[in-house]
């Protein structure tokens, strides 16, 4: 079962960290990514620059190009994970141990992925 | 446990400008809105690893600050009459989750309100960065003291005198109209980029290069209250292309590498991918401006996968269009480099000597004419340029770096000599 878990917290506080704190937690979650790929779990992993790199395409009746984020919130999405793991259990495990790993509060996100289409040049990748 | 502690410093840094903001809309006065969070903060490293840390620690803090500083008015005025009720009935629910109440309005209005305070027109430069480095950032009296060099109880006495001024100026406590705002937000910009450049040329002194990562956090901060604004964009961009060289700017000896001779795969990337994907958003708004014309000129020298792939041609126009916007002998000194790379030393130099004037005191100056001299094969002149770039260096780092230039003249001459008389 694949899940996507979405990682929030305040990207304010998360700029604030020293770059050795940065780097102490980048190396703790690395430990944990190489374990969830030796057991063949971890799908694309991805760390998202600041919202204020942000830009945000409304489709409405025009085109409407607007700067940062799409909502303005307390916590902003920070990154993800896809994972592939028997069901919720071990996917919260995993989203537990991603958050020991860091010293910030902040909430992770949970769902079900539907579809994951990795594409080639040469059409859909068929796993 | 120390992530604990990790954690709360970078939760009251990052609440702090939210924080003090509202605890001055309360109170009216920066000294009582900063010891009202002074005391809220000693109140948080003490509840927080015990209770847990709140939903939402910049809501903890200004009330904790509020009702800490409500209690010291009370404490020190026992005889007068204790607030009312409706203030107090206030102060009780600390721990109710505070998000509702405080809306995003107030917070733009908050810490847009603060900035412009520490940037007020009646202040010097050296004090509005004083200033905004000790409210918005909260950095200690000591520590500004020994990014500027100065001992701390002259630190002390101009961060007193700049509060002591917007407290006379009477600041107005209304958001000023368009005008007044973009101006201010300038000079706002302004500010923050002296904080970057005190940082940025301080070589690798530490308490100093913690300077480009405040004033990195500052232009982040300035430019979520103004998300549309190209020229903050721009800011940002530039001082995230040119902080990314930081750990390829400096040999082991603490030394200066130019940019051609810097190793580039040192420079960092995160900053780079986020400088270049501001400076894609900022030319969306077609409003150019100078910090925009700088960051894009960073931005030329951040794609070039090596020196000889620059884009001297661009930036030689993009140094045009910033000395149109921003007419100073500095700019054209810059631009007298690119015009060196895209027509030759002669006209680059041809360029830069009606400056003397003006940069006679200015280190870069003599750096760049005793460079372009050397080019031109003109020894004697370039090594006087030289010895007067050094009498003008500001870091111990850019004299070396200038001695190196000169030791190299004099054997380059040596053996000039060996060979005339062999």
């Amino acid at each position: 079962m694949l899940y996507a878990i979405l990682c929030y917290d305040d990207e304010a506080s998360v700029c604030s960290w020293t770059k050795e704190e940065d780097d102490a937690v980048m190396s703790r979650l690395a430990v944990v990514q190489q374990r969830l790929a030796r057991e063949g779990k971890l799908g694309p992993v991805a760390r998202l620059l600041p919202t204020t790199a942000a830009t945000t395409l409304r489709k409405s009746r025009e085109d409407l190009v607007i700067d940062g984020p799409y909502a303005e919130t307390k916590e902003q999405l920070l990154g993800f994970y896809i994972v592939d793991v028997a069901g919720l259990d071990e996917a919260l495990e995993i989203a537990r141990e991603l958050g020991r790993a860091k010293p910030s509060k902040g909430s992770y996100e949970i769902r079900p992925v539907g579809l994951l289409n990795p594409v080639t040049a040469d059409g859909l990748e068929t796993a | 446990m120390t992530t604990d502690l990790a954690w709360i410093d970078a939760a009251i840094t990052a609440a702090r400008p939210q924080a003090v903001g509202a605890l001055l809309r309360y109170f009216r006065d920066l000294d009582t809105a900063e010891e009202a969070f002074q005391d809220a903060c000693l109140r948080a490293l003490k509840a927080w690893p015990k209770n847990g840390p709140p939903r939402d620690p910049a809501a903890w803090l200004i009330m904790v600050g509020r009702n800490a500083a409500l209690d010291g008015v009370r404490k020190r005025s026992r005889n007068e009459a204790l607030p009312d009720e409706e203030r107090l009935s206030d102060l009780d629910d600390v721990e109710t989750p505070m998000a509702e109440r405080l809306d995003g309005s107030d917070y733009r209005d908050d810490v847009l309100r603060l900035l412009f305070i520490c940037c007020h027109p009646d202040l010097p430069a050296t004090q509005q960065i004083a200033l905004a480095l000790r409210i918005v950032s909260g950095l200690t009296v000591k520590q500004i003291a020994r990014a500027f060099l100065v001992s701390e109880a002259a630190m002390e006495q101009r961060i007193t005198r700049a509060k002591r001024v917007v407290a006379a100026a009477d600041v107005p406590f209304e958001t000023p109209g368009a005008i007044e705002r973009s101006e201010r937000v300038g000079a706002v910009a302004a500010m923050i980029y002296l904080v970057f450049n005190e940082g940025y040329s301080a070589g690798d002194n530490s308490a100093r290069a913690q300077l480009c990562d405040e004033a990195i956090r500052l232009a982040r901060l300035l430019l979520r209250l103004f998300q549309t604004e190209p020229e903050i964009m721009g800011l940002l961009a530039l001082m995230l292309l040119q902080h990314a060289r930081t750990p390829a700017r400096f040999d082991a000896e603490g030394e200066i590498i130019l940019l051609e001779d810097q190793d580039r795969a040192l420079w960092a990337r995160q900053p780079i991918a986020e400088g270049l994907a501001l400076m894609d958003k900022a030319m969306r708004h077609g409003r150019p401006g100078p910090y925009q014309a700088q960051a894009a000129i960073a931005a030329l020298h951040a794609r070039a996968a090596r020196p000889e792939d620059t884009d001297w041609a661009q930036i030689d126009l993009l140094y045009a269009a910033l000395e149109r916007m921003q007419p100073s002998p500095v700019v054209t000194l810059n631009r007298a480099v690119a015009v060196m790379k895209v027509k030759g030393p002669q006209v680059a130099l041809e360029m830069i000597e009606p400056l003397a004037g003006r940069l006679a005191g200015y280190f870069h100056f003599f750096g760049v004419k005793g460079a372009l001299l050397l080019q031109l094969g003109r020894e004697a002149e370039a090594k006087a340029a030289f010895d007067q770039a050094i009498a003008l260096a500001n870091t111990t780092a850019e004299a070396t770096h200038i001695r190196k230039h000169l030791d190299r003249l004099i054997q380059d001459s040596r053996a000039a000599g060996v060979r005339a008389a062999g």
